[in-house]
């Protein structure tokens, strides 16, 4: 496992406590998870996505992370309404070891735009696993 | 280490069955027919199955060598948390096996069956002075079969109030299944944060409880192996706003005729007759998870039960506010008989087996706690959980240590659970092992503790000494082969 300092974490990105990143393209938000998360699971060997068109509340359950060692939930890191989902990831759920940022997980139409700004940025993150 | 238990030795390979045999070998001889032929309906034919063709002893090697590469507690310790793989005692086996017990037919009258249906009741009697409940059903065939049947009373009962309810609270250190379990009675699990010392706190609980929660799921003691000491507090802050208390008694091998469920404030708790009673269990052989409830919560439990009708044992159906049937006939009825030996043999020093694998699990804990982090350094009950933070420098995972431990001789621990212990390696020893066997086990860990130090590529390598070395259960888990490969014809 990686040491904190060998963690990859992208300044552009906001972060949430449970571990996943927001980046603000244009009108919509993407959605994955930290290189922390990806490492600490360990292999991911299945990814449960939402339904384009669902519509979840910022904190609210969006899918699943299957890792050779337990399942994680996923948590929306802001409201708002399913746009896209990375199909990609069906079929290779590794990708997210190989790239948690490149290799997103769903896109939103955010509901509440000042929810982004709320988000951890890559120092605060930092800080905050450092515990 | 002084000696290490664990040699090599000449293990066979084994092909599938499949791909096994010739044509034309047969097991038994069938006798000549005495009978003219007749052709079959050509509507009724089909393809053939394809099965090999095998003779006695091909399939006697097969089944003896796939066992050869077994591990089980008659083989040697099998200290899995959570799971108390203590040892099942023959004589369960003997009873559970004699005809006059084996063969009852279960559809025979009532009055054919006192044997069977005295045996059973004695079991509901005994697992409620276990427990200090009031009334038990032995349908449910399994822990989560017991939890989701208790998840059905609770429903029942406050169906039977008109009160509807929505959601119940789960603690971080409740068992596993406990939330899908609510979720198939249609329960949202509410999550309840455990504090720095691994015990829920009652400020917590009633921080959440309201008149929408159905109640709160407890496993006590929990999956850190720690009693839950404001049991007590709880119950009264669930049972105030009308609610529920369930008992996961899964980790009731810690407790017995020590912990009185009902004083507690228990209302509904299940046993997994497979591990506290000794009942055969892993590789999801049949289990029995009975569940004991208050006697005003008797009216739902699940039906058939035995009672005494003051001249003789029936078995009651009739019960207009039960939740039903959850099991055919009397639940698992050959794991109950092993159970009900098993008290009867033990009687009263039921209470000096918990006591034993209260004190095994903490002579260990107090034993290893300076090779291995020890997350809540205080008395535990049947189980300790370490973790891997003393190896990270290393580069050395719990997956690492675990695997090493084969090497060495003993089955792992549970790894990576409870979740609320990073890298958790969970023990649970159980009243089965000597002392002798436990000081190999902790001399195996301590053994590993220093390869870590100073030679973790090995740990990193191992097993090693295993039919098969370390799988691949990151490809076994993305793509799976479900089915053998078919030998074909002159392959």
């Amino acid at each position: 496992m990686k040491e904190l300092q060998e963690l990859h974490l992208p300044e552009n990105l906001g972060y949430t406590e449970d571990h996943e990143w927001a980046q603000l393209t244009g009108d919509t938000i993407r959605v994955g998870v930290s290189d922390y998360a990806q490492d600490q699971l360990g292999d991911i060997v299945f990814v449960e996505l939402p339904a384009v068109g669902d519509s979840f509340n910022r904190g609210d359950e969006f899918g699943t992370l299957e890792s050779v060692k337990a399942v994680s939930e996923l948590y929306l890191p802001v409201s708002g309404q399913v746009v896209a989902v990375n199909q990609e990831l069906e079929d290779a759920p590794e990708l997210l070891n190989e790239d948690p940022y490149s290799n997103w997980i769903l896109e939103i139409k955010p509901a509440a735009a000042e929810e982004y700004d709320q988000l951890l940025t890559a120092a605060a993150y930092l800080e905050l696993l450092q515990g | 280490m002084n000696h290490s238990i664990a040699t090599s030795g000449l293990i066979l390979d084994e092909p599938l069955l499949w791909e096994k045999g010739k044509k034309g070998r047969r097991g038994m001889s069938i006798p000549s027919s005495d009978v003219p032929a007749a052709a079959l309906d050509p509507n009724l034919l089909g393809e053939a199955v394809d099965f090999p063709d095998l003779s006695e002893i091909d399939v006697v090697r097969h089944y003896t060598r796939l066992s050869q590469w077994n591990f089980g507690v008659d083989t040697g310790m099998y200290p899995l948390g959570s799971c108390t793989m203590k040892y099942n005692p023959k004589t369960n086996e003997q009873q559970a096996a004699n005809p006059a017990i084996a063969a009852a037919h279960p559809m025979l009258a009532d009055e054919q069956s006192q044997g069977v249906l005295r045996l059973l009741f004695e079991l509901q009697q005994l697992l409620a002075l276990i427990t200090g409940l009031d009334a038990v059903s032995l349908q449910p065939a399994a822990g989560a079969h017991g939890e989701l049947t208790g998840m059905l009373i609770f429903n029942a009962y406050h169906d039977s109030r008109g009160s509807k309810r929505t959601k119940i609270l789960i603690p971080d250190t409740a068992h596993g299944t406990n939330p899908a379990s609510a979720a198939l009675c249609g329960y949202r699990s509410i999550p309840v944060k455990s504090d720095e010392h691994g015990m829920l706190r009652a400020e917590s609980v009633a921080a959440l409880m309201d008149e929408e929660t159905a109640g709160i799921m407890l496993t006590n003691p929990n999956t850190l192996g720690l009693f839950e000491q404001e049991v007590r507090e709880i119950a009264a802050i669930v049972h105030a706003k009308g609610g529920l208390v369930y008992g996961d008694g899964a980790n009731m091998n810690a407790a017995l005729g020590i912990m009185d469920a009902k004083r507690c404030g228990v209302d509904v708790l299940h046993l997994n007759l497979h591990k506290t009673f000794s009942t055969p269990h892993g590789g999801g052989g049949p289990g029995a998870g009975p569940v004991c409830v208050t006697s005003e919560l008797e009216p739902f439990l699940p039906v058939p039960r035995v009672i005494h009708d003051g001249e003789c044992f029936r078995l009651e159906e009739e019960q207009p506010l039960s939740v039903g049937r959850v099991h055919a006939f009397h639940g698992n009825f050959g794991v109950l008989v092993r159970a009900y030996s098993y008290i009867l043999s033990m009687g009263r020093e039921l209470k000096r087996a918990s006591q034993l694998a209260v004190l095994n699990a903490n002579y260990i804990k107090e034993r290893l706690k300076g090779d291995f982090h020890l997350p809540y350094d205080q008395p535990c009950m049947h189980e300790c959980v370490f973790s891997d933070k003393l190896q990270q420098e290393y580069k050395v995972s719990t997956l690492d240590m675990a695997k090493r431990l084969i090497d060495c001789g003993f089955h792992p621990p549970t790894i990576y659970f409870p979740l609320v212990v990073h890298g958790a390696l969970m023990i649970e020893p159980t009243e089965t092992e000597c002392k002798e066997e436990i000081d190999q086990f902790i001399a195996a860990l301590k053994h590993i503790a220093q390869e870590a130090r100073e030679q973790p590529e090995l740990l990193r390598a191992a097993p090693q000494r295993t039919k098969v070395r370390r799988l691949d259960e990151v490809q076994a888990a993305r793509c799976p082969c479900l089915i053998g490969a078919v030998a074909q014809p002159g392959e």
